[in-house]
Order: C-alpha cells, then structure tokens, then sequence
C-alpha cells in the first residue's frame, strides 16, 4: 500500500516544427502527487502547467506527443493506456475542472439533469439514490437552496455558482484526485476568495487529493500543502507551500513574488525583466539566464539539474541557490510613486448616471433617456491634473461603464463632464471637435482585442499621428520609433504584427498608441488584469514613468486591489454604479471603513500563507441596484436597519479627507476593524 | 542600420503575400491537385479557341455519333459535331460567366453584408429578413422566370446569378462583421474620432477580407452547379453555344449507344467543381479560416 496516487516520471511532451525538430514543452518532468495532498502548479503562460495537469488525467492536446516518460495512476500508465480503459477512470478516479466552468456546462440543459448524467456515468446509484445524491452534491458546494439549484440552466447562474456547479459535478464519481485549472480565474475577487475556501473544505471533507493549477501565486498559496514552480517547461522549485513562499530559493519564485503588489505596500513593486523563452529556443545553459539576478558564467554555459535538498525539503533547479536561502522574501522594496498632482483640476464628473435601458419610443423621439433605476447614478468625483485615481468594484459595478461616457462613447442620462475647468464635454461622440477627443485616449484590458491583428506595429501607432497631426513620411517614422523607444521596444518592432509579439509587448503597443495622441488624461480599463506576474510589474512602472515625464492623468479600472494600491493616489470604491467611498488610497486602504471597501479589502488574495482571506459578505450577484437606499444593502453585513433600506447615506467626511457614504456614523465604522 | 531597411524587412508586399498563400495551399496534397484542376481548367478556357480543332459548330449529318477516333478524339455528338471541340469551348462559357457571377455576388453580398453587420439594429433585421425570404424561394425558379423575361443572353446570366449567389456571402460578411465590431480596436478607433469610412476601409475590412473570399470561392463552384443545371434545362446559354450543361442534357437520351458525347463533359464539370472546391478548401486553410459549409459535391 503506497500514498501516491499519481507519479509522474521523466515526462517529456513536445511537437514537431514545420521545419521536423522535436520541440518540447514538457523536459523530463518528475513529481509525485500524495493520497489527500493539494499541489498546487504555479506558472506563466506557456510554461507548461495545464499540459502537465491534463497529462495526469491521460490527456495529451492534439498536436502534441508524448516524447518519454509516463503519468502512472494505480500504478498503471495512464499515456498508454488504451481510450476505453481511460473512459473507466476519467469522471470516476480522476476528474477536472476547467477554467471556464460556464463553457463547459450545456447551455439548455438543467443543471440537476447535468448532475444526473455525471453521476449515472461514474456511479453506480440508481434513481432514487441520485435523486438524493445531486441535493447533497449541491449541498457540499454550498449553494443557496439546491432545490432551486437544480432546475435553474447555467445561464441563470452567476459565474462562481457555475463554477461551484463544475465542482458539484467533478465530485459526482467520488474521485480520488481532482485536477483544476485556472478555476478562480476570472471570477471576482470576493467569489474567488469563496471558491478557493470552498476548495479547502472539500480536500479536508473527502481527502481528495487535488492539483491546482494556476498562474496567481496568490491563489495557490491559499489551497496548496506543496507547491510546484514551473518555467519554460521545466520544474525549477518544488517544496512544502509555506518554505516556498516565505523563502523562494530560486531566482525566479524569488523575483516573482517581488513583483506581485501587496496590500500592505504602496509603490509600484521591482519587475522583472524580460520575458520566457519560447518553446524551441535553443539554450546552452539555463532557461532563466537572460532574467536572473543572481546569474555567473556558469549559468550561462552549463544548464542546473533539479536537485533535491534534504534539509530544506525542497527541490531546485539552480547553482546558486545558496545566495538566497538567506534571503527572506519579506526584503521587498518597492518605488514610491511621485506624481506632481497640482490643485487644478482637469476632470470633473457631477451627477453623472448612465443607463443603459431600452427607450421608449416617445423618449426617443424627443431623445431623452428615461430610466428611474440606471445602471450608474449620481457619481461625482473630482480629478487633478496629474494624478492617479483608480475605481474599483467588482464585474458589473459600473466601472468600464463610466470610462466609456468619459471617452464619449455612451451617452449619459444626467449629469455634466467637465474638461479643464471650463470646457463641458458631451458623452456623444459626434458632438466633440478632434481636440476633445485626442484628450482623452484609452487602454484596454485585452491587447489581443484592442490591436488590428491585420495591422503592423507601426501602422498601429501611426494611426493617432496621422489624424491628430497629420504627420506623414520620415517625420512620421521618427515619432513612431520614438514612441517605441518610450515604452522600451526597439525600432525594429515596427515591421511586427501584434501575433508576433508577447503579451506584455502588445500591451505596450497599446500604451505607445495611446500616448501618440499626447493626451491628457489616459482611461486604463484593466490594463495589467490578461498579463502574467512577471510582466505586470513591468506594465505598470512604465505607465507610471510615462506620467512623471508627462504630467499625464490617469483614470485606472481594476478589480485587483494591490495593483490599484500600487498605482493610485486616490480611490473611488463603486458598488452597483453608485459611489461608495471615496479617498486618498492610503486612508481608504488603512481604515477600511465603508462595509463593501472591507469586504473588497477582506478577499484580497496574498501569496503569503499567514494572511487569510476575510470572508465578510455572502458572494452573492445582485442583478441589479435597489430602488432605494443605500446600494449595498443586499449584502451588507453590518446592515443597521431599515433606514439602510430606505434612505439613501449621506456622505460622511474622516478627518483624513476620505469621503464614505453609510449611515453608520464614521466613528464606529473605525472603531470595528477586523 | 538605416530606417528603411527596417521597413522592408517584414512588411511584405501584396504579391509577396498572394504567392506565399499559393505555397502554403500547395503544400497540402489536396490543394495541390485543386490548383492544379483549377489551373489547368483556366489555361484550358485562354487557349480553347486556338487550339480546337474543328469548328464547334459546324453540322454534319454523315458524321453524326461517331466514336471516338484519330480525327475526332472524344466522337462526335447527334448532329455531327467534335466533341472534343466542344467540350474544351464549354469550359470557357462556363468560367466565364461564372466567374463574374461570382465577382458580383461577392461585391454586393459582401457590401451588403459588411453594411448589416456594422448598422446593426432595425435595419440589420429589415434586410436580413428580406435576405431569408430570398433564401427561401427555390432560386431555379426564380431563375427560370428571370431567364424567360429578359433571355438567356450573358448580360442577364451574369448579374442574375451573381444576385441568387450573393445571399449567402451576405450572412458571412455580416457575421464576420458582427465579430470584428465588438472588439476593442473598433471602440478604441472611435473614440479617437476616426471617420466611418476610414474605420470601415481601415478596421473592418482587413478583418473580413478573407473569410469573405473564402465564401466567394465556395460560392463560385456552387454556381458552377447551378448554372450547368439551367443550361441542362435549356434555360441557360442558347444553342449553339458549346456549354457542358447543354451537351449533358443533349446526350442523355443516347448514352447507351454513344456515351462519349456525354462523358466529356460531365469529366470537364465534375474536374472543374472539385478542382474550385479543393482550390477554396486549401485557400482557407492556409489562410487559418475554419469553413464549415459544405462543398456541393
Ligand atoms: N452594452 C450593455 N448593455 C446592457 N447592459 C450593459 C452593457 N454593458 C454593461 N452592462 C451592464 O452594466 C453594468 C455595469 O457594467 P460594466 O460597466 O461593464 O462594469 P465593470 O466594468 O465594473 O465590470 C453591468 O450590470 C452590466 O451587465
Ligand atoms: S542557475 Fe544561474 S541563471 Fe539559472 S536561476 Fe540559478 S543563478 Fe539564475
Ligand atoms: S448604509 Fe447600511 S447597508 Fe449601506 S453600507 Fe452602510 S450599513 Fe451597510
Ligand atoms: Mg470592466
């Protein structure tokens, strides 16, 4: 009788180039997953942690090969084994649950009848049992009424509630180990927190061992007992979650978490430079070389083998390994942030609610937008030349909504935006002159989405030179190779297709775009949110060194409260479309005082195994605000009564200058912290 | 290093792009043979009228269905005529006006449906409602009505089936449009206040350039069909235009005594519909467009 359920050995999994080479994206893989252990995998994209993950459940993606090696279960090989024998274990022995749980549920069909299937596929109950089985299942992921649960279709779901429901069905054939990938990503921070505590239950309930796979250090340090560090394909650290945290003993691990912001820390933290190699890339010594601060000559000829320390528990790949165990990781340092903010004011919403409710036909005609209940009411914020300020919110609080107005491409239902002072812009686009438009540009989350994909780099960031300031030929070229220089690419990007470019190249593709158009406020919806870690750091200290060089206001979405606390000089708390606490971010961020901030604040994931999340409010999703009162009240709770019903807070001052509406009076809000 | 030599270095030129497209395509052994049929069909079409060798209309009773020999390689049909003669001429007609159904059907499906997809709204459901009622009326007989107005002359085959053919494009067009609006670079380029025209010329059809040439070339060997099926009726090209469709349905009620007069040209449609099916199918591919319409045969 052995403890491991699954043994990875010597996996090596690659494909052939056009050009015929065998080109690997696993090299030699070993590890071994313990009966009742959490692993969780850790890694940028294209490091190989999902090929590993669906590799444990005999799963090789089409394209690919195994090359060497093999996944052993019961002490079987899994990579051999033939599609029938594998049908036996997948659902029942070894189930997974994807990233999008969404997707993979059927669209037309109830979520009991889908139990229902997974369990009359990987179990043996008949009828009755099952019927009893899928209100347990639902039960044990903790969704409200499982009755009701289970005659609802996904769509009517919220998107943690169809990811509990992922997990109900995984469970359905009792397996012995459960592989996730990515499954909170994507979800908000507060049904994350849920998900991933959830999670924790079920491996303590039903001693399923689990592999969590993900790229956010911040969700693995909350699940796992062992931790695995991917890069390019290989394991570079392996060992018990908490000594990999606390003391990263490789290079990578090491800068990775110096460059995840914290909660704790204003600044921007260190970034790490470059980027992973591409699979393919022919390396004589080690895959981090170009990266690493700690590299010799060694390194660069010779390639380190995993090496297994007893004392420490824990497995690295690197010759210089030494150089850290000394170090803490807790040395973080960060650049303070320096922005010039003046008194002037640049920005100025007042009253400003949007709507996004079909129209009658009378209201068009005489085109006005009747809506008693818009999606965002009453936001009034204030904006200096020069400085930061974030609004954060979970999905749906309003946030892209009111950037979209700013930039003219919503019309609002009420309320004035006002431009340096004196200039009221309109929220139609076709009611602003070129100059209104160029100042103000935009960032998007998604550079995939927001970059021509049939458009070179330099037809890209020519497009705003061209229609602002008609530039043309070689003064043309020179401002785009400028450009390209300010946000560290080379000119020779300018013949690229964004395809041809990393994710943290197109994004600053985009920033270059942006500032093309010199404007003087830039709308950043999400900008770092589809980035990996190592490149966020780096995102986010160029965006705050352009503003130093150019006195640029940013207005900055997110929905992660360590990059907004990183970045932003003041915050804006929204629930519902409707303001909750407004401030410097150091107040809002030290006296947590608006209940939603403290829930936000609460499920803030940090890769640190000492700081749990605080898990204050139900992850319930509102369709939409209440008609009256205050906006939170659904989920307060804190709830002082009816009056949170009714009337809506009024806004109540700290001594700080920190703005909170609630109709706790501002000294018990402070008096009970957490 | 000078800027310039920066620039040339990725940015190809269209040529540069086309040919490359035609290596990718060859590269599979299916679309190497289709472009090779496709090819073969179009030089064919060029050269016909030099190389025929008898006059594709000239009647002669004593020879009437003779068999293949030296003189007439593929026999002679029930009025004397070369078939050989014949079937390499009825390619040409069949290319011809084909071909430019197709460059029509693209031009007004494609704008059509680009306008649709952008306009959205009232007008996107008008015209995509009118577009489904088209769809819905069996086109040959739509077609035979057409013919039976205005004749079977090529100024009224080519728009007309250019018309029945353009439908589909339409729906894909808009589809691709419906895609490529929702992204980010279309809202980002409006809210730098670029002109509709620009946006449109600039954003979109990059974008659905090549998923509505791939529909086109589909379209095109679907037409191909729908066109011999007139001619096989009668309602297509007139006698004494040598024209597959027309030597098909002249033959049948012969084959069992003189089946060369109706092999050929069944070989000429059957090779030229494949050879544009497979020409379309690697034209996808190598283009990286995932096409889920059938092919007609
Ligand atoms: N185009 C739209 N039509 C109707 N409702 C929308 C549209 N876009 C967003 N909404 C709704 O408006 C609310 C705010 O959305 P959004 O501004 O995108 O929030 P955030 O950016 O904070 O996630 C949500 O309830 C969302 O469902
Ligand atoms: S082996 Fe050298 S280059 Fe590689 S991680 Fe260690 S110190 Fe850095
Ligand atoms: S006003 Fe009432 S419901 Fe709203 S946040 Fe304050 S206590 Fe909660
Ligand atoms: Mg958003």
């Amino acid at each position: 009788m052995t403890d491991i359920i699954q043994k990875v050995k010597n996996l090596s999994i690659g494909f052939r180039s056009k050009k015929g080479e065998e080109i690997l994206i696993l090299k030699n893989i070993s590890t071994n997953i313990k009966k009742g252990e959490t692993v969780g995998i850790v890694g940028e994209s294209g490091s190989g942690k999902s090929t590993l993950a669906l590799a444990m459940m005999g799963y090789v993606k089409h394209g690919l090969y195994t090359i060497e090696g093999e996944c052993q279960f019961n002490s079987s090989n899994l990579l051999k084994m033939k599609s029938k024998d594998l049908e036996k274990i997948r659902g029942r022995k070894i189930a997974m649950i994807p990233q999008n749980a969404g997707q993979a549920l059927t669209p037309n069909l109830k979520i009991g009848y889908q139990i229902d299937e997974a369990l009359q596929l990987h179990s043996d109950l008949n009828e009755k049992e099952r019927e009893k089985k899928i209100s347990e299942l639902l039960n044990k992921v903790r969704l409200p009424s499982p009755e009701t649960i289970a005659l609802r279709y996904p769509h009517e779901l919220s998107g943690g509630q169809q990811q509990r429901v992922a997990v109900a069905m995984a469970l359905a054939g009792t397996p012995d180990l459960l592989l996730l990938d990515e499954p909170t990503t994507g979800l908000d921070v507060t049904t994350q927190a849920h998900v991933l505590e959830l999670l924790n239950f079920i491996a303590k309930d039903t001693g399923t061992s689990m592999v969590y796979v993900s790229h956010d250090l911040g969700a693995i340090a909350q699940v796992s007992d062992r931790i695995i560090v991917m890069y390019s394909g290989e394991i570079v650290l392996e060992g018990p979650s908490r000594d990999i945290l606390k003391r990263p003993i490789h290079p990578y691990t090491h800068g990775l978490l110096k460059s995840i912001p914290k909660l704790s820390l204003a600044g921007l933290p260190e970034s790490m430079p470059g980027s992973q190699p591409q699979p393919g890339t022919i390396q004589s010594g080690c895959s981090f070389f170009d990266r690493c601060n700690f590299s010799d000559e060694n390194c660069k000829n010779n390639s380190p083998k995993l090496e297994f320390l007893k004392d420490l528990n824990t497995s690295v790949r690197c010759f210089n390994y030494e150089k850290l165990v000394n170090e803490s990781q807790a040395s973080q340092t960060v650049n303070k942030i320096k922005n010039k903010s003046q008194d002037k004011e640049i920005l100025n919403l007042s009253e400003v609610s949007i709507s996004y409710a079909k129209q009658k036909l009378l209201d068009q005609i005489f085109n006005r937008i009747s809506d008693d209940n818009p999606t965002v009411k009453d936001i009034n914020i204030n904006i200096k030349k020069g400085e930061t300020i974030a609004l954060v919110g979970e999905s749906g609080s309003g946030k892209s909504t009111i950037l979209k107005s700013i930039a003219g491409l919503l019309r609002t239902k009420d309320g004035l935006i006002r431009f340096d002072e004196n200039r009221n812009l309109s929220s139609d686009l076709k009611e602003r002159d070129p100059n209104d438009l160029r100042i103000i540009q935009l960032i998007f989350q998604n550079p995939d989405e927001s970059l021509n994909p049939n458009h070179t780099v330099e037809e890209i960031i020519a497009q705003p030179l061209k229609l602002y300031f008609g530039l043309k030929g070689e003064e043309l070229k020179k401002n785009i190779v400028d450009l390209l220089q300010k946000v560290r690419l080379g000119e020779f990007y300018t013949s690229r297709y964004p395809r041809q470019l990393s994710g943290g190249e197109k994004q600053r593709v985009a920033v270059a775009r942006a500032f093309a158009a010199k404007p003087d406020i830039i709308l950043c919806d999400e900008v770092t949110s589809a980035l990996d870690v190592s490149v966020q750091a780096a995102v986010l200290n160029l965006l705050q060194q352009l503003k130093e060089d150019f006195g640029t206001t940013y207005i900055f979405v997110s929905h992660d409260l360590a990059v907004v606390r990183a970045i932003s000089d003041r915050v804006a708390v929204l629930y519902q479309g409707r303001l909750c606490e407004v401030g410097p971010s150091n107040d809002v961020y030290k006296f947590p005082s608006h209940p939603y901030t403290e829930v936000l604040l609460g499920a803030v994931l940090e890769p640190d195994p000492d700081i749990k999340p605080k898990l204050v409010a139900e992850d319930i999703v509102e369709e939409r605000p209440p008609e009256k009162g205050c906006s939170f009240q659904g989920r307060c709770s804190r709830i002082v009564g009816d009056i949170c019903k009714k009337e809506i807070p009024p806004w109540q001052l700290t001594d700080s200058g920190n703005a909170i509406r609630c109709h706790i009076p501002i000294k018990e809000l402070q008096k009970e912290q957490f | 290093m000078k800027l310039d030599n920066i620039y040339k270095e990725e940015k190809k030129s269209a040529v540069a792009k086309l040919s490359e497209i035609i290596i990718t395509m060859a590269s599979r052994p299916s679309g190497l043979i289709g472009l090779s049929i496709l090819i073969f069909h179009i030089i064919l079409a060029f050269i016909s009228p030099y190389i025929a060798p008898h006059d594709f209309k000239a009647i002669d009773p004593t020879l009437m269905l003779q068999a293949p020999s030296a003189e007439y390689w593929f026999g002679t049909d029930d009025l004397g005529r070369d078939v050989f003669t014949r079937t390499i001429l009825g390619g040409r007609t069949a290319l011809t006006i084909t071909f430019f159904g197709s460059l029509i059907a693209l031009l007004w499906g494609g704008l059509l449906g680009i306008f649709c997809g952008l306009v959205g709204g009232k007008i996107d459901d008008v015209v995509m409602r009118i577009v489904d009622a088209f769809l819905s009326i069996p086109w040959i007989l739509a077609m035979l009505l057409i013919v039976s107005l205005l004749g079977t002359s090529t100024e009224v085959l080519i728009p007309a089936l250019g018309f029945f053919y353009g439908k589909g494009i339409v729906r894909v067009a808009r589809a691709a449009t419906h895609d490529v609006i929702a992204k980010d670079f279309i809202v980002s380029a409006k809210a730098r206040g670029h002109s509709n025209f620009s946006i449109i010329w600039n954003e979109i059809i990059p974008n659905v350039r090549d998923a509505i040439l791939v529909e086109g070339a589909m379209r095109w060997s679907w037409m191909l069909l729908g066109f011999s099926s007139l001619s096989f009726l009668g309602f297509g090209v007139s006698p004494p235009t040598p024209d597959w469709g027309l030597m098909i349905s002249n033959a049948r009620g012969l084959m069992s005594f003189a089946y060369w007069a109706v092999i050929a040209p069944i070989v000429g449609l059957s090779s030229l519909i494949i050879g544009i099916n497979l020409t379309a199918d690697a034209f996808a591919k190598a283009l990286g467009i995932d096409r889920s319409t059938k092919a007609p045969v």
